[in-house]
């Protein structure tokens, strides 16, 4: 029963012709979407994800520059923990991963169990590219490649000059080396600096120092079989070692990555770092307008190799032929030499090394130590891989907040090892 | 004239709908048979009888959808083996409740969850009633005040999380600086169970406590002022007057917004996941504020085992409904308490 009127019929045809134009509009949209890299935009769109910093941004300006028909974007995140669980979400969901995945060194283990949900970017073109650690830590059981080395970390000492000078010891860097060459030289020197210095800490974080030990121990927390044994007698030395330094005052019981922490090396926080090669940006950039920075040629105990990354390409990327070029060319020496010079990643590629670009930099902030000497040393000196297995990086997680626990005062250090035992065993 | 508008009807009808094609004034069923009629009639029964549920049927469709399918889906992957990223794999039964049961993070989860709950929704509803007893008085610019308390509500939660967090920091946060001022220590918001609690509860209590006292606003003006008026008469003071006729006629409204509350407390995660600065985020080092959802995460995230996820969910699910009882029962009783007070000749 209709009791239209005309103002009515106008409202009504309004409303038709809005709707009409709104499905339209929508339809069009729709259309733009899943006509990609079709005739009216025929550039493929890749994106890139990468955490904290890895030198990349000139080199995509370069290459979209170079390649009009592949573009690549970048997503960046602060820190390789929130890269991880977004991994994993968009792993599970099936969808939403990036093109292109960083994953940091430590995980790709983890990864390569998971090998069916990343392409095999294998190419024998470039056999020979990367060191053969690199490499290998790239290769799943099947020899597969499946993940592209970005850096390396070989460690140095990062240290505050002026505060040495404060506590009365030498500044220059070879002497500061020659009082560092074993951790028990390395934590007595401490002890004599926090005497001097109150109020500063030796070293910048307990879990920091605590990486760079591990990264000396052949078998941290997985035997060779994968078998997980975390009361091994390394395992329990190196918790002993850090956990009385505690007391000690050497440490600043802050988290690494925290606020706190990155407000620490504004407010004269502590003296010396364990510094793999891509710190070196991240201390200049924490440390922005603090003058007496400098990097030693030494690490306690040998050599060590702490991170260092790989790129992979998920499966669920759309343009995984394109992710795998784009990937070839930023992980090439001379790119990743360029690397080197922004944020100071060391390469992981065998020709990167013997570059005189590499081995001629040097580094203003860092009082203008030969970074690039100083880490092709450090690199030189490495004489353990440690052996890292699926669950390496989540017991790496559990052992981190162990000794957190006795950072802040939670619990006395057999408390928090038994905690420590029980959350490993429910992994 | 009534001719004139009988065609301007009819023009119109036949503009709108070109389906209606008949002169308006002849109708479509006229010469409908004996047997039709009665089935007009069958239609009219059932239209009464059955629109209103299709009425409400989108809700219940959509909950379906979004809401039962899930609780479902739940249940079924809780009782498997069952991976993140590798999906279904064997039946194990009650084991992962078992295992949920048996760890010592899913009681201290529980136990931070009541504790952070308690001390949010009990002072949120409580401050909740007051404010709204306050701004139902005639005060100058109620609108601005009424919308100066739901300002909190409309900040997102991880901005509430990043200025909280930033008050609450253990070595450089503005409370522990000021108690410095005045010679008392600073309290580890971070590393100490209950202080942790608080801090969040306080969060918690900053968002929602000018959204519920304007819901609790909106039933104090349905109640009737001759109320008031009567017992002003009679001698009742303003504090009298809340306690005797403002709480008890908001009753329902009341065990509304505690319901509500309690699902909202019970099932927290944002906050203590962004007030937190470990690593690994799973509510302190020590766990001192890990929450039941929080452990879900932790379960199917990090550990990448949905299973034991699915069953916590589960378990949380169901430590809800029971408070959500218990919590019904008891503000039933908090009204009926008041509620001696009202003479019977109020009764409405």
């Amino acid at each position: 029963v209709y009791r239209s009127t005309p103002r009515a019929t106008r409202t009504w045809a309004l409303t038709a012709t809005a709707a009409v134009l709104l499905s339209l509009g929508l339809a069009a949209c729709g259309g733009d979407d899943g006509d990609d890299g079709g005739s009216a935009d025929s550039s493929v769109k890749i994106t890139i994800a990468t955490f904290n910093e890895f030198g990349y941004e000139d080199l995509i300006s370069e290459w979209n520059d170079a390649n009009p028909d592949i573009q690549v974007t970048q997503k960046k995140v602060g820190t390789w923990d929130d890269a991880k669980e977004n991994l994993y979400t968009k792993l599970a969901a099936g969808s939403g991963l990036s093109d292109i995945e960083a994953i940091e060194g430590d995980a790709m283990p983890a990864i390569l169990a998971e090998s069916d949900a990343f392409v095999d970017l294998t190419d024998t073109e470039l056999d020979g590219r990367w060191l053969d650690f690199k490499a290998a830590a790239a290769t799943n059981a099947d020899g597969q490649m499946i993940g592209y080395g970005t850096d390396a970390g070989p460690e140095g000492i990062c240290y505050r000059s002026d505060l040495f000078e404060k506590a009365g010891l030498p500044t220059d860097r070879d002497e500061v080396a020659a009082r560092m060459g074993t951790w028990d030289d390395y934590f007595a020197t401490g002890e004599e600096f926090v005497k001097k210095v109150p109020g500063t800490a030796w070293y910048d974080s307990t879990g920091g120092t605590a990486q760079a030990m591990l990264n000396q121990v052949e078998n941290p927390f997985e035997q060779s079989d994968n078998t997980i044994d975390v009361e091994n007698a390394d395992l329990q030395a190196v918790y002993a070692t850090l956990t009385a330094n505690i007391d000690k005052g050497l440490s600043t019981k802050l988290t690494q990555w925290s606020d706190d922490w990155t407000a620490s090396f504004q407010k004269d926080g502590f003296a010396t770092m364990a510094c793999p090669g891509w710190m070196l940006g991240v201390v200049s950039g924490n440390a922005d307008g603090v003058a007496g920075w400098d990097f030693a040629n030494v690490f306690p105990g040998g050599g060590g190799n702490w991170g260092g990354s790989f790129l992979v390409v998920p499966q669920q990327s759309e343009h995984p032929d394109e992710a795998k070029e784009f990937a070839a060319w930023i992980t090439a020496p001379e790119q990743q030499v360029k690397a080197f010079q922004a944020i100071g990643a060391f390469p992981s590629q065998v020709e990167a090394l013997t570059s005189p670009e590499v081995l001629d930099m040097t580094n203003e902030f860092f009082n203008n130590a030969p970074v690039g000497q100083i880490l092709s040393d450090r690199a030189a000196a490495i004489t353990v891989q440690p052996y890292k297995g699926p669950k390496y990086s989540d017991i790496l997680q559990a052992f981190q907040a162990a000794l957190l626990r006795v950072d802040d005062g939670t619990n006395d250090p057999a408390e928090s090892w038994e905690t420590f035992l029980s959350d490993v065993d429910q992994l | 004239v009534p001719q004139d508008v009988e065609v301007k009807t009819g023009d119109a009808a036949q503009s709108a709908s070109p389906v209606h094609t008949g002169p308006p004034d002849v109708p479509v069923v006229r010469h409908s048979a004996r047997p039709s009629s009665r089935w007009r009639e069958r239609l009219n029964r059932w239209d009464v009888r059955f629109s209103p549920y299709a009425y409400i049927s989108p809700f219940f469709l959509l909950f379906l959808v979004i809401g039962m399918f899930p609780l479902i889906y739940t249940a079924v992957v809780s009782v498997y083996d069952w991976s993140l990223i590798g999906g279904r794999g064997e039946f194990v039964g009650l084991q992962n409740y078992r295992d949920v049961l048996g760890n010592p993070y899913f009681w201290k989860s529980a136990v931070n969850t009541l504790s952070i709950f308690v001390l949010s929704s009990g002072p949120q509803i409580l401050i909740a009633l007051g404010l709204a007893g306050l701004l139902d008085t005639a005060l100058r610019g109620a609108t601005f005040w009424r919308m100066g308390v739901l300002l909190p509500f409309v900040v997102a939660p991880a901005a509430v999380a990043i200025i909280f967090g930033s008050l609450f920091g253990d070595r450089y946060g503005l409370f522990n600086e000021a108690l410095g001022w005045i010679g008392l220590p600073g309290v580890p918001w971070h590393t100490d169970r209950l202080a942790s609690h608080i801090a969040i509860a306080t969060m918690v209590n900053w968002r929602w406590t000018g959204y519920n006292a304007l819901i609790l606003l909106a039933a104090m003006q349905a109640v009737p002022r001759e109320l008031y008026d009567a017992a002003a008469i009679d001698g009742a003071g303003r504090y009298r007057q809340f306690t005797s006729i403002t709480v008890p006629s908001i009753r329902p409204t009341v065990i509304f917004v505690v319901i509500t509350s309690t699902i909202g407390g019970l099932q927290i995660f944002a906050e203590p996941r962004l007030f937190d600065t470990t690593l690994a985020q799973n509510g302190g080092s020590d766990r001192q504020f890990s929450t039941m959802t929080m452990l879900v995460y932790d379960f199917g995230w990090h550990l990448r085992d949905l299973g034991r996820a699915s069953a916590t969910a589960w378990l949380l699910f169901v430590l809800i409904i029971l408070i959500a009882l218990v919590n019904y029962f008891l503000s039933r009783r908090f009204g009926a308490l008041a509620g001696i007070h009202r003479p019977r000749r109020w009764k409405r």
